[in-house]
């Protein structure tokens, strides 16, 4: 049912615990009771450091885990390419039933990066309340973070 | 490893393998049949009607064997439904029956226009009587309450019930999967009705079990075919099974009383180490109206799946009061039933005892569970 690397990060779970002084943080709740909590801490537009909390199955720490060791060292727009497609196939595949609800790792360390981001935004004195919807996270975006690849996704 | 999921399915007895064995290889007859080898099946058959007949006290005659516990409980729904008048009656359940009934009820209530009644449950998961009582109405044609509960291992006040029933004159089913086997049981003392039992839940094969109905109970059997068991349940019978079904109820009747005692000195040691060493449990069903070998925890901000996982990789099996393996995640009727706070609903498990347990085992399997649990909860947000 669950893959061999599954079952070793969800029994060696890595990069665990909060980050009380965090630059970012985000949580997904889900219907199902799980709960996926991202910190990032970020210099120099780079991950320096990733953890999390989970409440969940073992595909759900799995995916947390997975998701952390791929995140840390990496620049943010690097990081902003991991999805929970990618952490998926990282693990190896997971079982159909759990792809929704147990793998939401990635979108939780998106949300936290761009929790950053809004933090710096508001800092910046860049108001996003005069932006249209999302639309302060593209203006400000690829001004911010050096070696930015426009048209990239 | 450690087995820990009884009330799932147990393994098979020696003594039962040996006898399905020799029937299997030395007794090939139709029980149905006249010559010699049909009348040596069928006085297997009929040795193992006794058998099982003695087990709860019940008339050979007024036991009929099925393929397990899931189709004696949708015989016996649909048989006496079908007796009273069919379309639109009136049946009485509870909200924590296993499925076999609760969507057998539903069954009848889309193609029979059945109405149903789930009575709630108090939080240690017993059905009052009283409100067994005030369901009943003129066209009510069933009462089917099981006789303990599979997750939870509450057992339920079924004589008291049953007098209900019959005061009424209405029939009651007992789900007594659980149970046969596992606690005496007499169904005359009891009153009930219709009763069902599965063999694999007591050291016999799987896909045997069987229908006790009283003499006297209306009934129109929902399968037919070549009459087999008096017309009750058409069908060639399942001799091998049968067989070890009977050896299984003659072993279960010489040692309930010293197995009784030994697995209800575990259970109870089971829960208090687990009390004491994992602040924050919860224990699920009633403490003394409860099954022997059940023990039922849920705990606080974890999810049942993940301990299920974890002890799984330790070597100890249990099961999980939820796995979310249907993509829907819900959390199981029984606990939601019992009125669990929504942030202990995932975090159930069920470790349930047996004969291939020991004492030897209970300090590592609570060493071990309370280890996980330290480790899950200090992964999960506060």
């Amino acid at each position: 049912m669950y893959g061999p690397k599954v079952l070793e990060h969800f029994q060696n779970p890595r990069c665990t615990g909060s980050i009380p002084d965090a630059d970012g943080m985000a949580t997904i709740a889900e219907g199902c009771g799980d709960v996926f909590r991202f910190y990032v801490k970020i210099r120099d537009n780079r991950l320096v450091q990733v953890r999390y909390e989970v409440k969940g199955c073992p595909v759900a720490i799995a995916c947390c885990s997975m998701t952390a060791t791929l995140a840390e060292g990496k620049t943010l727009l690097d990081a902003m390419e991991i999805t929970n497609e990618v952490v998926e196939k990282a693990l190896g595949g997971l079982p159909p039933e759990k792809r929704h609800c147990s793998n939401m790792a990635a979108d939780a360390l998106y949300e936290a990066m761009q929790d950053y981001l809004y933090r710096r935004a508001v800092e910046g004195k860049v108001s996003p309340a005069r932006c249209s919807g999302d639309s302060w996270r593209t203006m400000y975006l690829p001004r911010e973070v050096p070696g930015s690849k426009r048209g990239r996704s | 490893m450690i087995y820990l999921d009884h009330a799932a399915t147990t393994p098979v007895h020696h003594e039962v393998a040996a006898i399905m064995c020799d029937v299997m290889n030395n007794c090939f007859g139709n029980p149905s049949s006249p010559y010699a080898i049909g009348r040596e099946a069928k006085g297997l058959l009929e040795k193992a009607r006794k058998e099982v007949a003695g087990l709860i006290c019940a008339r050979p005659e007024e036991i009929f064997f099925t393929s397990g516990g899931t189709e004696s409980d949708n015989l016996a729904l649909w048989g006496v439904v079908c007796s009273h008048k069919g379309r639109g009656s009136h049946i009485i359940t509870s909200s924590i029956e296993h499925h076999a009934v609760l969507n057998t009820c539903a069954c009848l209530a889309e193609h029979l226009d059945c109405s149903v009644t789930y009575l709630p449950v108090d939080s240690d998961g017993l059905v009052d009587p009283d409100d067994v009582r005030r369901a009943i109405k003129k066209e009510t044609a069933l009462i089917s309450i099981m006789h303990a509960n599979n997750e939870v291992g509450t057992i339920e006040p079924v004589a008291e019930i049953a007098s209900i029933a019959r005061e009424n004159g209405i029939p009651f089913h007992v789900d007594a999967v659980q149970t046969v086997g596992h606690i005496p049981l007499d169904v005359k003392q009891l009153g009930v009705d219709l009763l069902s039992l599965s063999g694999h839940k007591f050291y016999g094969p799987k896909g045997v079990g069987a229908l006790y109905v009283r003499r006297g109970t209306p009934f129109a059997p929902p399968l037919r075919g070549g009459g087999q068991e008096g017309g009750y349940r058409s069908g060639t019978q399942n001799l091998p099974g049968i067989a070890g079904l009977g050896q299984a109820a003659v072993i279960a009747q010489r040692d309930m009383d010293a197995e009784l005692q030994r697995l209800e000195k575990m259970r109870d040691a089971l829960i208090r180490g687990i009390e004491e060493e994992i602040p924050g449990v919860r224990l699920n069903g009633h403490r003394q109206y409860r099954l022997p070998h059940n023990v039922n925890f849920a705990f606080d901000n974890i999810e049942g799946e993940s301990l299920l996982w974890g002890l799984d990789l330790a070597g100890i099996a249990v099961s999980a009061g939820s796995a979310c393996s249907s993509g829907t995640g819900e959390p199981s009727h029984v606990l939601r039933s019992l009125g669990l706070p929504e942030h202990y609903l995932n975090g159930a498990i069920r470790l349930s005892l047996g004969r291939s347990n020991a004492e030897e085992d209970i300090p590592f399997v609570i060493e071990t569970l309370s280890s996980l649990v330290r480790k899950l909860s200090q992964l999960s947000p506060a």
